[in-house]
């Protein structure tokens, strides 16, 4: 019986610890600070985009290499552009990267890491807007 | 009413002849101011075929305009020599688009200097070669690489006939946005497609050229600067004998 109260106090404890130390609770994966916050729903409703996103950039990547449109709402550097914030020097912090002040997780590494999925993308496409 | 519609019709007729005009004065900016506000919504198609013709004997011994123009462009000027890669090495193997090539006639000894880059073929060996797909002709005739299909096998190198392409051994710092590349993939010159697609109406090579060496257009388009000059002068492809209809001709070789 004492052991089992012990072992309850350390668990709860250890919970307590880390609650303390974890970066603020967020309640989206969209970073203050980005355009992204500011509006209310991304190119598709949210739910969608939580579901489909990788889809949507997929087919669209298709149709600019080989077919040269570039006029469409689904796009990768549409993503970074929207998505990206900036750190108190006013630089971009990388999406799929960690802002080195607060330790907060940006928004495409906020969910991939969390969900152990590979991110290939940013191993040839910009995370942050370079302006060309 | 008919008075009113002519009114119209003329005011029409008026502010259409004013913006000509404009275009006159300045064509390359004000065609660029529209045109980078509107993106391509259309596929491409085969009306249209980009291609390239150099003047060689505009070309001047020792420029290397159009290389540094191009590598400014497109991020290429961005890639870093490997920390202790030997000098000789990188020179030979560093990703590049134009290159600056030597031809001598061996029986008159005339010399001519010209950037050599992708000829954007319409039967392209590396097209044939690729095992992915990945090298692949856009319907307007641009021969390039989907980054996304090609595993970085080079069979495409070692198919070119004109060593148009390189390949990317290491790791990318930074990427600009209209060129995205990455380690183990393999490009070229993609007659800045960027351009194309946001309504441009040169190459960075060209812009860069100030000898006039270089004239971008639609071969397809007979009113077309680039059509027109390749009436009248005689042009050559590069190795003609490959049959391999390049869209990038040569003069004075």
């Amino acid at each position: 019986m004492v052991k089992t109260v012990t072992r309850l106090l350390l668990i709860a404890a250890t919970l307590f610890s880390i609650g303390v130390s974890a970066a603020p609770q967020r309640t989206s994966a969209v970073v203050a600070g980005s355009k992204a916050a500011k509006l209310d729903a991304c190119v598709e409703p949210t739910s969608l985009m939580r579901r489909r996103h990788f889809e949507l950039i997929k087919h669209q990547r298709d149709i600019t290499v080989h077919q040269g449109i570039r006029k469409t709402k689904y796009s990768l550097s549409g993503c970074v552009d929207c998505h990206v914030a900036k750190d108190s020097h006013g630089k971009y912090i990388p999406v799929n990267g960690v802002n080195p002040e607060t330790g907060e997780k940006q928004f495409c590494a906020g969910c991939h890491e969390y969900a152990g999925v590979e991110l290939p993308c940013f191993s040839c496409h910009s995370t942050v807007p370079t302006g060309k | 009413m008919s008075d009113k519609i002519d009114q119209n019709r003329r005011n029409f007729v008026s502010t259409a002849g004013k913006a000509a005009a404009a275009t006159v004065v300045a064509p390359g900016v004000l065609l660029h101011t529209l045109a980078s506000a509107e993106p391509r919504a259309e596929a491409v198609t085969s009306k249209v075929r980009y291609g390239l013709l150099i003047d060689t004997t505009k070309c001047a011994d020792g420029c290397s305009d159009c290389v540094s123009g191009c590598e400014k462009e497109n991020g290429l000027d961005l890639i870093k020599k490997p920390e202790g890669a030997d000098d000789y090495e990188w020179e030979r193997q560093r990703p590049r688009w134009i290159r600056t090539v030597k031809v001598k006639d061996r029986l008159t000894g005339h010399v001519s200097q010209l950037p050599m880059m992708c000829q954007h073929c319409e039967y392209p060996p590396c097209q044939d070669v690729c095992p992915t797909g990945a090298s692949f002709r856009r319907a307007d005739g641009i021969v390039m690489v989907d980054r996304h299909l090609c595993i970085g096998c080079r069979y495409c190198m070692m198919a070119c006939p004109y060593k148009a392409r390189s390949f990317i051994h290491e790791e990318i710092e930074q990427k600009p946005t209209i060129a995205p590349r990455g380690k183990g993939c393999v490009e070229s010159c993609n007659l800045c497609v960027h351009r194309r697609d946001n309504g441009g109406t040169t190459t960075a090579c060209q812009d860069a050229c100030k000898h006039g060496a270089i004239l971008f257009g639609d071969l397809n388009d007979p009113n077309s600067e680039i059509a027109q000059a390749m009436r009248e002068h005689n042009n050559t492809q590069l190795r003609a004998d490959l049959k391999l209809n390049t869209g990038v001709r040569y003069r004075g070789i």
